[in-house]
């Protein structure tokens, strides 16, 4: 053989195949999202409203029953600006993840924010979802491109993340 | 030491798949029932520790998910063993001993085989330069060691078989058991091989599941439990990682977790084994010193639902159980992990 | 609106968990993919009681000290099959795509066994204590896939 110089590593692959189902309050998320409407789960004991739902009450443990339709605007709680592609990564740099609080909800959910500097991007700024066009939606949360300000005034971040901090039990 | 039980065990019914419910949304309802079954409230409880395998659930860090089923607010005193549940509890054990001002604990396992491969998924805890690589499955594996224990005159295959009849006739007065009846060894023995000399009678079901145990110390048991299941020992050892390494006749970690756990210090009325496969099961009784006069597996073993990560927890919460209604004054459980037998805790639980 | 929420079917999606590891071998496992790829030997290493462990260890299981390099020894490419189990349908990433035979396989002058798949054509070929021999394939790469699988030595 030519090949002489001794043998230091061996590359050892692991793939696994599944056949993955989310559970309930996600699977409902989803056939919402499909139809172009967010919704969330409310907890009985503080009001909190989960986006993405569960089943459970992340803080009580009550089972949630009442769902909620939410809006597709919100505020950005907070972000950061990515500028170093990683594995197998899709998005061109640099581009912003945020996290969003969508209005009537109280847990943000993360996505993108674009049509936009990256050095306007603040806490509080209003934002709005972008969807595809209503023929390619799925059961996925890409049926949201990304958010994009509205240019409505800031909301009071502080103010409204205290609110939500006020509503869990001690 | 601390005097520590387990005062209340619970489980999902054994299902071939649960295709509705996730991981959090299993546990959820068990260990609300749990709570509920001992008149205690979720903030209640000291510590908390789960088992599970990231692999199996198909994603990294999958006990975070399942933390949700908890309403772990305000943060709670917790910890995770990646891997079998009885582990966790041992962990639970341990942190009790150490920490007094622990009163009371929670111990959860869950697992989905239905999303993936078991047989494949579970070629990851081999060698992962030599043999995982290559893929030998579980099944294959348990059948090399069936056949050093055919080869060596210690057991038939009518004798792995037999293993099965028992299981399943147990599993009848379970209401929750996945596979249950009245066979017979000569017809299960009719079935083709699936790895030589290994016959799906002698393999364990593909279980969705999820378990759940509550342990309290001292008073705070006697308080919430008329008949605590005291653990008067628990030990765990482990066996070289290499099958060729091996006399895969025998289990020299389980003998010894049995010996350090105290199996031998008075009778034991009954046993669950963490056998996954039929000839294991024989290994078992052997290695823990395990006579005529011990029901093994009343619960129906493996046979009647295997929710790995959570089985070895099944296991030890079946005995308790049974000591807990009075069934039973002493009793043995079982658990493992590793490829054919590598892993063994071993705890033994008694009524007062 | 009132949002759907009573839907008791949860939705379905395939799923690929997949890390693309590389390993380090350390010097000893090193040189045991190293001797397969460059010469198609096998090497084992000889403990302080004098066994030899092959595939080889880095640590000696009876005196619990670090093993090295030197404490290697060669072992033969053939062996005595000291456990099977014929497997009637291969499963993805076997060595084989056919049924056959996984194996424990104590090598000429090893003291304990190598895992992997004997291609003996039919269960009835295979008996344990029967010899079998190495087969390689022609472009090494320095791994366990080296080893194509074992035959019945004639």
């Amino acid at each position: 053989m030519s090949e002489t110089k001794p043998v230091k590593y061996v590359n050892t692959p692991i793939c696994v195949d599944f056949d993955y189902t989310p559970g309930k309050a996600t699977s409902n998320f989803l056939r919402s999202i499909k139809k172009g409407q967010l919704i969330g789960s409310v907890c009985p004991d503080t009001g909190k409203v989960y986006c993405p739902p569960r089943s459970y009450s992340v803080e009580t443990a009550s089972p949630m029953t009442e769902i909620v339709e939410l809006a597709d605007t919100g505020m950005v709680y907070t972000f950061c600006i990515v500028n170093i592609k990683f594995y197998d990564q899709a998005q061109e740099v640099p581009y912003v993840s945020a996290y969003i609080l969508l209005d009537g909800a109280d847990l943000p959910i993360m996505h993108l924010i674009q049509e936009c500097e990256v050095e306007d991007i603040r806490p509080g700024m209003r934002v709005k979802a972008v969807w595809r066009d209503e023929s390619e939606w799925t059961e996925s949360m890409e049926n949201i491109k990304y958010f994009k300000p509205t240019g409505e005034p800031d909301a009071p971040v502080g103010e409204i993340m205290e609110n939500i901090r006020s509503k869990s039990h001690a | 030491m601390r005097d520590i039980a387990i005062i209340a065990f619970g489980q999902t019914e054994n299902k071939r798949t649960e295709r509705l419910l996730n991981e959090a949304e299993m546990i959820a309802p068990v260990v609300g029932d749990l709570l509920k079954s001992v008149g205690l409230k979720r903030t209640d409880i000291g510590f908390t520790c789960s088992g599970s395998s990231d692999y199996l659930a198909g994603q990294p860090f999958s006990f975070v998910m399942a933390l949700d089923a908890l309403g772990a607010w305000p943060p709670i005193n917790e910890s995770h063993t990646e891997g079998e549940t009885a582990w966790a509890l041992y962990e639970t054990w341990v942190k009790m001993q150490a920490d007094e001002e622990i009163e009371t604990a929670l111990i959860y396992g869950f697992g989905r085989q239905s999303m993936g491969s078991p047989r494949e998924v579970m070629t990851l805890m081999n060698n992962p330069y030599l043999e995982a690589p290559i893929q030998p499955d579980t099944i294959s594996q348990a059948a090399l060691q069936a056949r050093v224990m055919i080869d060596k005159g210690i057991a038939t295959e009518k004798d792995f078989a037999e293993v099965a009849v028992r299981n399943l006739k147990h599993a009848k007065s379970n209401p929750l058991a996945q596979c249950s009846g009245d066979f017979d060894a000569e017809t299960l023995l009719k079935d083709p091989t699936i790895a030589s000399p290994l016959r799906k009678h002698d393999c364990p079901p593909i279980t969705d599941g999820a378990c759940a145990i509550i342990m309290a110390a001292g008073d705070k048991a006697r308080e919430l439990c008329k008949r605590p299941a005291w653990i008067r020992g628990i030990e765990h050892r482990i066996d070289v990682q290499a099958l060729g390494q091996r006399d895969l006749s025998e289990c020299p970690s389980a003998k010894l977790a049995a010996e350090a756990a105290g199996v031998s210090k008075g009778k034991v009325d009954i046993a669950e084994l963490h056998a996954p496969f039929t000839p294991q099961d024989i290994i078992l009784q052997k290695a823990l010193g395990l006579g005529d006069d011990t029901v093994i597996n009343p619960s129906g073993g493996i046979h009647q639902g295997n929710p790995m990560m959570g089985t070895s927890l099944v296991r030890i919460g079946e005995v308790a159980n049974r000591i807990i209604n009075g069934e039973a004054d002493r009793g043995v459980a079982h658990g493992s992990q590793g490829p054919c037998l590598q892993q063994n805790i071993v705890t033994v639980l008694e009524g007062e | 609106m009132a949002p759907d929420q009573t839907q008791e079917v949860a939705l379905r999606a395939d799923h690929k968990l997949e890390f693309p590891y590389v390993r380090a071998t350390g010097p000893i496992l090193g040189r045991f993919f190293t001797e397969i790829r460059d010469n198609g030997k096998f090497v084992g290493i000889k403990t302080s009681t004098g066994r030899v462990i092959c595939p080889p260890v880095d640590v000696d299981p009876d005196s619990l000290e670090d093993l090295s390099v030197e404490d290697m020894v060669e072992v033969g490419t053939s062996g005595v099959v000291t456990t099977w189990s014929w497997l009637s349908e291969a499963r993805p990433k076997n060595p084989l795509d056919k049924p056959f035979a996984w194996a424990l396989i104590q090598l000429d002058g090893a003291d304990t066994a190598l895992l992997h798949a004997v291609d003996a054509g039919s269960e009835e070929a295979m008996s344990t204590g029967m010899r079998v021999k190495a087969t390689f394939i022609d472009e090494r790469k320095g791994n366990i896939h080296d080893i194509a699988c074992f035959v019945p030595e004639d």
